[in-house]
């Protein structure tokens, strides 16, 4: 009886681990069944043109985990980065020998800016996030067209040194993956081993008791949308100096694709959910898409539905092995 | 929000564009709709437009929506059609969608022309169209076949699926391809990177993997040609795939510097706008009336005939303009 009891009782740390084999499990399959109708996919080349163009989503991924972790959204993001982008890209064109490093510190800071707006929205006048981030994402939108004057700064305006930012190698490893890399050994301790980490998900999965054991509630939501902010803010640059231009409508909708990779990764809406581990595997799902589906010649009227269908299909799949083992506990504590 | 913001971005861009014609009330008000906000081809459009009416002593409304969509600008044609206008100018999001707004202002003896991207001929008097699709399409087919010496695979690079002008373009192009000189030339796929600048450089990506022995790529659309220019720049295959199609000068200007691109084509977008302002006038004031063989003159660029196409009548800008590394600095500062 004690036996079967130890196999039948699982904790909240294993279902996840489940979800995530799953998912990796889903992505296995996914790979070989594209391999078998392209052969070029699992080429170093491809691979690296896939990872290359996942990294700006995976830093985004990172900053919209903790905002859905406190029970939060932000719709902004892709008005926030269009700005920053903007803003540091016209700073590029007049200042043409800006040293990347700035301009790098410049679109981080405006990003920060933007978020601690947004934070100060959510924590202090107790606007509700989807509305607080809907209404700044017009603000943001309208601000990146206002000062652009509808105009865009394209490649021969900007420096080669700030191009050089997204095309640029240390060790044949782009420096857009370096950066991700970083930003996800940096946020995997702050979020699990650090107090302030922690936080963000004691105030996700119970804010009332949260407020009641002493933790400042407002603080952290404020803290969490401003990481998100800088991380927009840094995603901007990167975006602006990947593709050589920066346009006023960059990256418009583009927090759907954010919340999609945070949703396939195991992070619930309803908050209190989500590891770093789970969040890459989403990151990575959507990344496959992106870069397979055009190498799969479907139809382009099919390409959206299939995208939508194989992440609800991730989603379902989750939701699946979470129920059935969520039910296996219940009947291990019955027992 | 968002009605709030399109509110405030016109009356900036009428307050820049049409200030000085305010007090002609008299000779008429000339509204022109574009596509959207936020796009330097549109903004010069819109520029085109306000000197012609200018000229001719009216008063310009212009109106872009914040986004590309044919309910935002059925909102502006009621709203122009409250104010009664003279004329309304529209760069059609949707060549369908329209037609029962427009077919009311021209009830109420509103004067309703279509420019750039057509509505049907039962919704407009007549388009003004940028350049011959036939000539374009084939143009651009003839460049190819140049650039690449006469043999080889080559691919499209087009924006959204659905996008009317595209595809009659590519239409041209097939039609052309199918001559007896172009025996040796195969079109391998038509992809599509829906004006966006990830997607673009992902199917431009996929095109490179999935058909190693490609030669050129034709891309008629500006984020799509810009974007196959950084890809092709980043993986340095000058001389091994050519690119051609067309673009903004300011944004292609890099690519064709660098010679990744010999030369594009495109029309400027300023005359579009500038001629649609005295086919406005000349409806108005019943020189013509957008039958076949209407004649009139449209101030710079002289004389100016209607003629059938397809169910309905056109007015033709002319041949494309071709940009190359003779040209470019020169037209990289204009638009």
């Amino acid at each position: 009886m004690a036996e079967n009891k130890s196999k039948t009782v699982l904790n909240r740390g294993s279902v996840q681990k489940i979800r995530e084999l799953g998912l990796l499990g889903f992505i296995v399959i996914l790979s070989v069944f594209i391999q078998c109708r392209n052969p070029s996919f699992l080429t170093a080349e491809n691979l690296n043109d896939l990872i290359t163009n996942t990294a700006i989503l995976s830093l985004l991924s990172v900053g919209m985990m903790m905002v859905i972790i406190t029970r939060g959204i932000d719709l902004s993001i892709g008005a926030t980065l269009a700005l920053s982008g903007m803003i540091t890209a016209m700073t590029v064109r007049s200042h043409p020998a800006l040293s990347p490093f700035l301009a790098l510190l410049l679109g981080t800071t405006i990003g920060l800016l933007c978020g601690i707006v947004i934070g100060f929205l959510v924590a202090k006048t107790s606007i509700l996030p989807i509305i607080a981030t809907l209404g700044m994402m017009n603000v943001f939108r309208g601000m990146t067209f206002l000062i652009s004057g509808g105009r865009w700064v394209s490649a021969h305006q900007m420096s080669s040194s700030f191009k050089h930012i997204a095309t640029g190698s240390i060790f044949g490893v782009n420096h857009l993956i370096l950066i991700a890399i970083i930003t996800y050994l940096i946020f995997y301790y702050f979020i699990n081993h650090t107090r302030t980490g922690r936080k963000i998900y004691a105030v996700g999965s119970n804010p009332q008791s949260a407020r009641i054991s002493g933790i400042n509630v407002d603080r952290t939501l404020w803290l969490v949308y401003a990481i998100m902010g800088a991380l927009t803010g840094l995603s901007g640059v990167l975006w602006v100096s990947k593709f050589a231009s920066a346009q006023s409508n960059t990256a418009m909708g583009y927090e759907m694709n954010v919340i999609a990779a945070c949703v396939v990764g195991g992070v619930s809406i309803a908050g209190g959910t989500g590891k770093v581990s789970g969040l890459l595997s989403g990151v990575l799902l959507l990344g496959i898409l992106n870069n397979a589906l055009p190498l799969l010649n479907v139809s382009p009227f099919w390409q959206d539905a299939i995208q939508g269908g194989i992440i609800l299909l991730a989603v379902i799949v989750g939701a699946l092995v979470r129920r059935n083992t969520d039910k296996k506990n219940l009947i291990g504590r019955e027992e | 929000m968002k009605k709030l913001f399109v509110g405030i971005l016109c009356l900036v861009m009428m307050i820049s564009f049409a200030g000085t014609s305010a007090a002609a009330q008299t000779a008429g008000r000339y509204a022109l709709i574009v596509k959207s906000a936020g796009n330097p081809y549109n903004e010069n459009e819109m520029k085109g437009f306000a000197k012609a009416i200018k000229e001719i002593g009216g008063t310009a409304i212009l109106k872009a929506p914040a986004e590309p969509t044919a309910e935002a600008q059925i909102m502006m044609i009621e709203q122009l059609i409250a104010q009664r206008v003279d004329a309304i100018a529209i760069a059609g999001n949707d060549p369908d969608a329209l037609q029962p707004a427009l077919t009311k202002a021209m009830k109420r003896g509103i004067k309703v022309l279509s420019l750039d991207s057509a509505v049907n001929p039962q919704s407009r008097m007549v388009h003004v169209n940028q350049a011959d699709s036939e000539k374009i399409g084939r143009s651009l087919i003839q460049g190819i076949y140049e650039m690449i010496g006469g043999e080889g695979q080559i691919a499209i690079l087009s924006a959204t699926s659905q996008a009317a002008n595209q595809n009659t373009w590519i239409e041209w192009m097939k039609k052309e391809l199918k001559k007896e000189k172009y025996n040796k030339v195969e079109l391998v796929k038509v992809a599509y990177g829906d004006d966006l600048r990830d997607k673009s450089v992902s199917e431009t990506e996929a095109l490179l993997k999935s058909y190693p022995n490609l030669r050129g790529i034709i891309a008629p659309t500006t984020v799509g040609i810009a974007a196959a220019g950084k890809v092709l720049s980043d993986k340095e295959l000058k001389g091994k795939v050519e690119l051609t199609g067309l673009g903004l000068p300011s944004e292609m200007a890099e690519y064709i510097t660098n010679g990744i691109c010999d030369w594009m084509y495109l029309w400027n977008p300023i005359d579009i706008g500038y001629l649609a302002g005295y086919t406005a006038h000349a409806l108005v004031n019943g020189e013509i009336t957008g039958k076949v063989g209407d004649t009139f003159t449209a101030g710079d660029l002289g004389k100016k005939e209607v003629i059938a196409v397809g169910g309905g009548t056109e007015i033709m800008l002319g041949a494309p303009f071709k940009f190359d590394a003779g040209n470019i600095d020169e037209w990289k500062e204009v638009y």
